[in-house]
């Protein structure tokens, strides 16, 4: 009991405290940890799509599945394993992208928006916590990706490739190696120092995955079975970010003028509602995804990549909201998103029974 | 009634939402699954119930034993 407690105080500082004082080292506002826009902002850095003003190999990322890899050989919870769905799952990623794109953050920026005063982020909570209703009664009528396997022998290697990439992104961008792109203005130019966004990820990505951290997972829990661990945390995430924020005087109580943000509230709602819908499916938020991934789920891996791609489409015709809104692309584009998140619900079902025994 | 159900690679909450289901059409069920995850969801659950759960250890696999 005393344990859940030590690691919820934990969980929630490093997290909420942490990300306020990424945003006072250089980070935009509100920005200190987002699994949706800093993954954008290293596809940006990659090159997948050519947006000039966010580009930077964010390494909060890095740290986050370099720290859960470490963690999960601690563990002993390490495990190559794959092979449900990966086709699938690299849709939904980047749906989960779209989605994340629109609003303007994924569910866990949604949380720290909020304890900068950005109400804005109610709107997506309300959304976000329809999506998931929405894809619980999916899983109910029997959504299922089908199983994963563990893979053995040599060619387990695949589930090391999400840490070792990582380990080399973060490498370069401290060297500043020549084959990343650095924004010179705009989002992507703003970043605290590479040292700190990389131990910040390295100690809040190991927590992540000891305490099973994830967004829709949390709410999930509450609804099925009264548990309330996770949100416990999340709860101290928001006093953590916000009492920082107070102290900083980066708290602004408001839905207009926001960083990074816009006032659609129609789009808010939608955008995290197609995020809601698809973690659900996937069975985790865009953080537990990067954590999964790190601790050797390559089909969390392929999402992962999924999510990059949705990233590059998303700046490259239009789809992304900016401070100025939600373009008409991306308005359809998240309508269209929710049809194939539905049909998908809809058509991979499974009836999965418990056989009798004696 | 006994029952048997192989959660093994499934993601989360299916396992956790199977078993629960499971259980409401008998009196003692056999889980197999193989992430941490959902044993300690399910192991959660059971206890929220007043369950009697019991766990065993195998290879990066848990056999959860569940009786009402």
């Amino acid at each position: 009991m005393i344990l859940s407690w030590v690691w919820i105080l934990v969980a929630g500082l490093s997290f909420g405290v942490g990300a306020v004082l990424l945003v006072q080292a250089g980070n935009p506002g509100n920005y200190g940890f987002c699994a949706a826009c800093h993954l954008r902002d290293i596809a940006g850095a990659l090159g997948i799509h050519k947006a000039g003003l966010l580009q930077y190999a964010r390494p909060e990322i890095f740290g986050w599945i370099i720290g859960a890899f470490a963690m999960s050989k601690v563990n002993g919870e390490f495990r190559p394993r794959g092979g449900s769905s990966p086709a699938v799952r690299f849709l939904l990623g980047a749906l989960m992208m779209l989605g994340a794109l629109v609003f303007l953050g994924c569910p866990l920026r949604a949380l720290l928006r909020l304890a900068g005063g950005d109400l804005n982020g109610l709107t997506a909570m309300a959304g976000f916590l329809a999506g998931i209703g929405t894809g619980i009664i999916f899983l109910k009528k029997g959504f299922s990706l089908g199983r994963a396997r563990t893979i053995s022998g040599s060619i387990s290697f695949a589930g090391y490739l999400p840490v070792v990439v990582s380990v080399v992104l973060a490498a370069s961008v401290a060297a500043g190696a020549g084959f990343l792109y650095y924004s010179t203005k705009g989002p992507g130019s703003q970043h605290a120092p590479v040292v700190m966004s990389l131990i910040a990820g390295l100690i809040t990505g190991a927590i992540a995955l000891k305490t099973r951290m994830c967004l829709s997972g949390g709410f999930r829990d509450f609804f099925l079975v009264r548990d309330t661990f996770l949100l416990k945390i999340y709860g101290l995430i928001f006093l953590g970010a916000m009492v920082a924020n107070l102290f900083f005087g980066t708290f602004k109580l408001g839905f207009t003028g926001q960083p990074l943000a816009h006032t659609m509230h129609l789009w808010n709602f939608l955008g995290l509602y197609l995020v809601g819908v698809s973690a659900t499916l996937l069975g985790g938020c865009p953080l537990r995804q990067l954590i999964m991934a790190a601790d050797g789920n390559t089909d969390a891996g392929v999402c992962v990549l999924g999510m990059l791609a949705g990233a590059g489409v998303a700046h490259t015709i239009n789809l992304a909201a900016s401070g100025a809104g939600v373009p008409v692309n991306g308005q359809i584009a998240v309508v269209v998103g929710i049809t194939i998140t539905f049909g998908i619900g809809w058509l991979f079902r499974e009836k999965i029974l418990a056989e009798a025994t004696a | 009634m006994k029952k048997d159900l192989d959660m093994r690679g499934y993601s989360c909450p299916i396992p956790l939402l199977r078993t629960r289901d499971a259980l409401a059409t008998c009196d003692e069920l056999t889980v197999l699954i193989d992430e941490p995850a959902a044993r300690e969801n399910i192991l959660k659950f059971a206890a929220s119930q007043n369950y009697k759960a019991e766990c065993t250890d195998g290879k990066g696999e848990w056999t959860l034993h569940i009786v009402k």
